[in-house]
């Protein structure tokens, strides 16, 4: 079974992703355990989920909005995030709308090319659990969720800017 | 110069040593070349053509003496024993070796400095009018203003992989002397009718492969707004900023797709949700922030100090350097002195470790300390006192940072090009000293009054060919370097009415041997055809056009195609 990162600890992951085809074709409905399945089979075939006996989540590629499942983000208990690439910064933006903007308080899940270095800012923007890619070390990239002990900005872990909090202390 | 607290200084020692991990993990084989490259990017590291190239952040342009020794020291310690003064007012390592960089960022973070984000797909070092704080045009002091941007866009989580890279520029005064028009973002800072300070924001300007001038997304956003407004804007820009081309994916080719009026719709849509959020400005923040800077403590002094006077009437070189290189002050009996790295045979902002030393020497004894960094690649005392120019004078002089050339055809701002940059196409620093010799006649260049010519070597257009008056661009054909000219362009409204413009190319590109030809063609046929001494060169070509400049750069229709043909046949 696959590792996953969770509350920056390795857990195993029940969760079965299902992934679209290599023509981008959606897969079936699934007929059993917890799920997580793309964007677009669950806007699609949302009825067929009603009576689904186990969990489901629901992943967004880069290109996809947190705006498709506005006011339903609690029916999943997993949403996930795809980084097509490491470089591809969209899903920050979309983990942080889902948290502050949608109220998503379930597990926010980054999958794809997620390496050991993006770690700290995915964590700061909402995600609390990492599907790293297979060649990453989950033991080394523990460490990383210590790499700054602050940030001038909001984020969805320090939602008060440094400016803020500095005023807070008094010091000049 | 801002001094960090304890939290700022912190953020930079955490930097060096997230640096220092990555770089070993490379070294050791667990990161992938291309993955490092991303991470070192973001530190400001290039693999260049000869060697690693590190720049160094240097935040709007402000240098203490303190950090300009240190840069000395490291240029001689990991380096050839010089640096090189960027257009985004920062400094170039040309020679350093990977394995020492993490040494390095951490000799930097003793004095308050970094590599952070001078580099990758974030935000870049925000810039700004140098003679900030001390114009007597002056709207707001920028340098609080950069302080309050730099902090919110360094280590930004949800803005460090952006499409593409992103610069803003600050301008505080009238004029703008920050080119704000042709940046990702430009905020010029204006006041309203009950005296509330505010920004107009200009967006999707910028220079490259596809130069464009910025459009005003809002005339006046009142200052406290200034943080939930940009990011926006940025948020806009990182979620549909195109990915699939790097040649098309910065904010400028999006406002252009989207078009000016819905990106504006769209960045406002995005904006109701965060006005009045938490990242709304308060004063506090910003007397915080001013308070943290080093003020120099001026003396009363007469608006004109007589000694200036005598020594002007007197020394006839020193009045000609005084004419072109000294700013007047919002002080009375200050002045801003420019110091002009531009000297003919010098790579344009090239300063070598012995020369910072004594040019920290000079700003501990005549500017309190400080200086500054211009986007023209000079380097900026603001703040001497006027009884003390005359010495001063003399002594950058025997450092050769006197060349009386600011404003003037000579003081080229010029990209590192074909010698040092593997994206060059072209040489460019051969091609600004030939200029500079051809135009080394001082009476000669001064008759020809302002003038800015930009050289870039190539179309990522590092040198600002698109905004000099003229501008050169390097391009390769089949393997050989040619140069491309182009005529009226324009960094920004520095006087009144003339605003932010690109230059028009001329006609078919050039051997680097003709260079200077062409350019004393240019010049001739200004000042034929201009009216007075007071008609720039770039004023005439926005009265006559490009077609007289190009008829006598390249004759008539007849002689065009002869020299088309006569290009051909060298090819």
């Amino acid at each position: 079974m696959a590792t996953l990162i969770k509350d920056r600890r390795i857990v195993a992951d029940n969760w079965r992703l299902f992934k679209r085809g290599p023509a981008g074709e959606l897969p079936e409905v699934p007929e059993s355990g917890d799920v997580i399945v793309p964007l677009a089979l669950w806007l699609g075939r949302r009825e067929d989920f009603l009576a689904y006996p186990r969990k489901i989540g629901v992943w967004l590629d880069a290109n996809e909005g947190p705006e498709a499942i506005a006011g339903e983000v609690e029916r999943f208990a997993v949403i996930a995030v795809n980084f097509p690439k490491f470089g591809d910064g969209r899903g920050y933006s979309i983990a942080r709308l889902l948290r502050e903007r949608h109220g998503f308080k379930g597990e926010l899940r980054a999958i794809g090319d997620v390496l050991h270095d993006h770690l700290y800012f995915m964590e700061q923007c909402g995600f609390d659990a990492f599907a790293l890619r297979e060649d990453q070390d989950p033991q080394a990239a523990l460490s990383v969720f210590g790499t700054f002990s602050a940030g001038y900005q909001t984020s969805v872990l320090r939602p008060s800017p440094l400016f803020r909090r500095r005023l807070a202390s008094g010091k000049p | 110069m801002y001094l960090y607290d304890e939290i700022d200084q912190k953020l930079v020692d955490e930097r060096v040593a997230q640096f220092r991990d990555q770089t070993r993990r490379f070294l050791a084989g667990k990161l992938s070349e291309d993955e490092f490259r991303a991470l070192r990017l973001r530190n400001g590291l290039y693999i260049q053509r000869y060697a690693p190239m590190l720049r160094i952040a240097i935040p709007y342009g402000l240098l203490s003496t303190r950090q300009l020794r240190k840069l000395a020291h490291i240029a001689r310690t990991y380096d050839r024993g010089y640096g090189h003064f960027s257009t985004r007012q920062n400094l170039q390592l040309n020679w350093p070796k990977l394995e020492e960089v993490p040494d390095i960022l951490a000799e930097l973070a003793t004095v308050q400095m970094h590599a952070i984000q001078t580099s990758g797909n974030s935000f870049r070092n925000t810039t700004t009018d140098h003679f900030a704080g001390v114009a007597q045009d002056e709207i707001v002091d920028s340098f609080a203003w950069c302080e309050v941007i730099r902090q919110w866009s360094t280590f930004h989580p949800e803005f460090s992989y952006l499409p593409r890279k992103f610069k803003i520029a600050v301008n505080g005064a009238r004029s703008d002397r920050a080119a704000v028009a042709v940046h990702d973002i430009g905020l010029h800072a204006v006041k309203d009718a009950k005296s509330e300070v505010g920004f107009k924001v200009l967006v999707g300007g910028g220079l490259g492969r596809t130069p464009m001038i910025g459009f005003v997304i809002r005339e006046f956003l009142p200052w406290p707004h200034l943080l939930t407004y940009l990011e926006a804007i940025l948020r806009v820009y990182n979620r549909y900023g195109r990915r699939d081309n790097i040649h098309k994916a910065r904010v400028k080719i999006l406002v252009k797709e989207r078009g000016p009026e819905k990106f504006r719709e769209e960045v406002e849509a995005e904006w109701a949700h965060l006005k009045d959020g938490p990242s709304t400005l308060v004063a506090e923040e910003i007397a915080r922030i001013e308070r943290r800077f080093t003020r120099p403590s001026y003396a009363k002094l007469p608006a004109m100090d007589p000694g200036l006077e005598a020594a002007l009437s007197s020394d006839r070189a020193f009045s000609t350097w005084h004419a072109r290189n000294i700013f007047p002050h919002k002080r009375p009996g200050y002045a801003a002195v420019t110091l002009s790295l531009k000297k003919t045979g010098i790579p344009p902002g090239d300063v070598t470790a012995d020369q910072m030393d004594r040019i920290a020497d000079l700003a501990d004894r005549y500017s309190f300390g400080e200086l500054r960094v211009s986007h023209e690649q000079n380097l900026i005392f603001a703040d001497v006192r006027q009884s003390d120019l005359h010495t001063l004078w003399r002594e950058i002089k025997a450092l050769g940072f006197a060349t009386p050339n600011l404003g003037l055809l000579t003081n080229i701002i010029c990209c590192p090009g074909g010698d040092f940059c593997s994206l060059a196409n072209a040489k460019s620093i051969p091609v600004a000293e030939a200029i500079q010799q051809r135009f080394d006649d001082l009476d000669y260049l001064h008759d020809i009054g302002e003038l800015d010519l930009n050289i870039s070597g190539c179309m990522n257009a590092c040198g600002h060919h698109h905004v000099g008056h003229i501008g050169i661009l390097g391009v390769d054909k089949n393997g050989e370097e040619w140069y491309q000219v182009q005529i009226g362009g324009n960094q920004g409204e520095i006087r009144p009415g003339v605003t932010a413009s690109l230059g028009k190319v001329i006609g078919p590109s050039f051997a680097r041997a003709e260079m200077p030809d062409v350019i004393e063609r240019l010049v001739d046929c200004y000042l034929e055809r201009r009216d007075s001494d007071a008609e720039r060169f770039i004023d005439v070509v926005g009265r006559i056009g490009v077609e007289p400049f190009k008829e006598f750069v390249y004759g008539n229709a007849d002689q065009r195609s002869a020299h088309r043909r006569g290009q051909l046949a060298t090819l």
